[in-house]
């Protein structure tokens, strides 16, 4: 009995307010896409460095005959210095950061490179000891890369000590400055959307401040009395969330497992469909309980005895 | 029943008092009527006691509850041994008799079942038995007022408080009304009026308790509207005062 009251009431309050419910289905649709987006790129980024961080290594580029910079005189790095590095790759201090190193050398580089540019007209004018031999280190924690750098950078023989992950921080910082600017509109929409709840519930509850006000004398509970406008804001919103929740899953589908994994092959990982469905139940949650908040705030006013 | 013990109520942004130390007693089964000229605090007076207002200074105490530390998630629940009736009906319009009567038992989560059973006897009480399907707009004032009648009372309250009843009515179809009240009162029910109607009240000899600028100035059994604060002016004594 008392639900089927309850339920409708929701239903005439609904439908005597199909203007504003439809623009708070809208507004609450786009900001929780928003949101979604935001916590898509922010899934990317781990996933990215998850699979790039295991790659990364360090590199320690030895001098050639014709390098100037870091320590080298135009002199290859003689067996000695090399030696040296390596001692010093296996000495206490190093060793517990280190997981394994392998050495590349002259020809395995030279191999490298023919592969890597293979179609480039450079590859025809490189010749093997014009690159330099290198240490690839592979660290415990890619983070510890400083610790390498400062301790080897300075030893003799060495032109370079790089760390790989600097050539990712680039892309890092795009999909960062894209998710902190989906973060911001998503932010600003949700003001927006919570304010526009908070109206229609008002509108709704000036609509009916008869029945209110009857309700009241006759001794109503207050629960009884907010529980439908509260569901009303909550069932909009949840209309509003179920929609982003299905635009992030399409976004998915079709731009990043579609268009994107076309275009950019197999060369890093990219969000699944099963990142999507971890984000879909956190936007109807943050949709919901947004609403409810908003809802029971606008009609407190009202509940005053 | 309804006790007020030094009972002051100021509005906020006012100096001169709704209700200036009230003291008084109204038991149960009694018909009292509250009269006095508009703004004299007949409305604030029965505010305090739905507890739509809290007294500024004294003590006010209805059906066993202090009304003063009643928590407000509990007002509720202290005003469903209450029924009011109100001047201007407070009808819903798009709900007709027998839904706007069943209105009250609904949201205060009456089961299906004591609706079908309550409502009809609470029309058939007020002599409504057969309009149950009208819209108020189809309905005469007093016919209105007889289905806001129904409704304050369906629930079987202890106090039923009327403001100003009658003050849209013709005096023929005020007396029907009247008959109606003083048939609930004699079925147990506490009766409080506000009313402006001498005629109602110099016809019922009931209790009538005066206010004048939130001042009790009579509390008088089987009292006459007359007051004895302001006489009754002849024309004769009036230009002989002024011209001795």
């Amino acid at each position: 009995m008392r639900l089927g009251l309850i339920l409708g009431e929701v239903g005439s309050g609904l439908r005597r307010n199909v203007s504003m419910v439809i623009s708070v289905v809208l507004v609450t649709f786009i900001s929780l896409t928003f949101v979604g987006a935001a916590i898509l790129l922010q899934m990317q980024v781990g996933q990215m460095k998850g699979y790039w961080y295991d790659r990364a290594q360090v590199a320690i580029f030895m001098c050639t005959d014709v390098d100037t910079t870091g320590n080298c005189t135009q002199t290859a790095a003689t067996k000695e210095q090399i030696d040296q590095v390596e001692a010093d790759l296996n000495s206490p201090a190093l060793k517990p950061y280190i997981e394994k190193y392998d050495y590349e050398t002259h020809e395995q580089a030279y191999e490298n490179f023919q592969v890597q540019f293979a179609d480039s007209p450079i590859a025809a004018f490189v010749t093997p000891d014009v690159l330099n031999e290198s240490f690839r280190v592979n660290l415990v924690n890619p983070d510890d890369a400083d610790i390498l750098i400062e301790s080897l950078s300075g030893a003799a023989g060495v032109q370079d000590v790089s760390d790989q992950r600097g050539l990712l921080d680039g892309i890092f910082s795009v999909l960062n400055a894209a998710s902190a600017t989906a973060i911001g509109i998503a932010v600003l929409m949700l003001v927006a959307a919570v304010l526009l709840i908070a109206t229609t519930i008002r509108l709704s509850a000036f609509s009916r401040r008869r029945e209110l006000g009857i309700m009241r004398l006759v001794g109503a509970s207050n629960r009884f009395i907010q529980t439908p406008f509260i569901l009303e804001g909550v069932f909009a919103a949840l209309i509003g969330s179920i929609l982003a929740g299905a635009g992030i899953v399409a976004i998915v589908q079709f731009f990043v497992q579609g268009t994107l994994v076309n275009t950019l092959g197999t060369t890093t990982t990219l969000v699944g469909l099963s990142d999507a469905l971890v984000v879909v139940p956190v936007l109807v949650v943050v949709g919901a309980a947004l609403a409810a908040a908003s809802a029971s705030v606008a009609i407190s006013r009202y509940l005053k005895v | 029943m309804i006790r007020f013990d030094s009972v002051s109520k100021a509005y906020p942004g006012t100096t001169r008092p709704a209700l200036n130390n009230v003291s008084l007693e109204i038991l149960k089964g009694e018909f009292v009527f509250l009269v006095g000229a508009s703004g004299s605090g007949k409305s604030s007076f029965l505010r305090l006691i739905l507890r739509e207002e809290s007294p500024s200074k004294g003590a006010i105490h209805v059906l066993g509850q202090h009304l003063n530390s009643l928590s407000s998630r509990k007002v509720p629940y202290f005003r469903r041994n209450l029924g009011v009736v109100f001047q201007d009906f407070r009808l819903l319009p798009n709900k007709n008799v027998f839904d706007n009567v069943a209105f009250t038992l609904q949201v205060i989560g009456k089961s299906r079942g004591f609706i079908q059973e309550a409502v009809p006897d609470a029309l058939k009480m007020v002599g409504l038995a057969g309009k149950s399907n009208r819209y108020p707009h189809e309905l005469s004032g007093g016919e209105q007022q007889r289905v806001a009648i129904a409704r304050a009372v369906v629930n079987k309250p202890a106090i039923l408080l009327a403001d100003e009843p009658t003050g849209n009515l013709d005096p023929a179809t005020s007396a029907g009304i009247m008959t109606l009240l003083e048939r609930i009162n004699l079925g147990g029910t506490t009766v409080l009026m506000a009313t402006h109607d001498a005629g109602i009240v110099d016809q019922m000899k009931r209790r009538v308790i005066e206010l004048i600028s939130g001042q009790i100035v009579r509390d008088e059994r089987q009292g006459g509207y007359q007051t004895q604060a302001i006489p009754v002016q002849e024309f004769g004594s009036y230009a002989g005062e002024v011209a001795p």
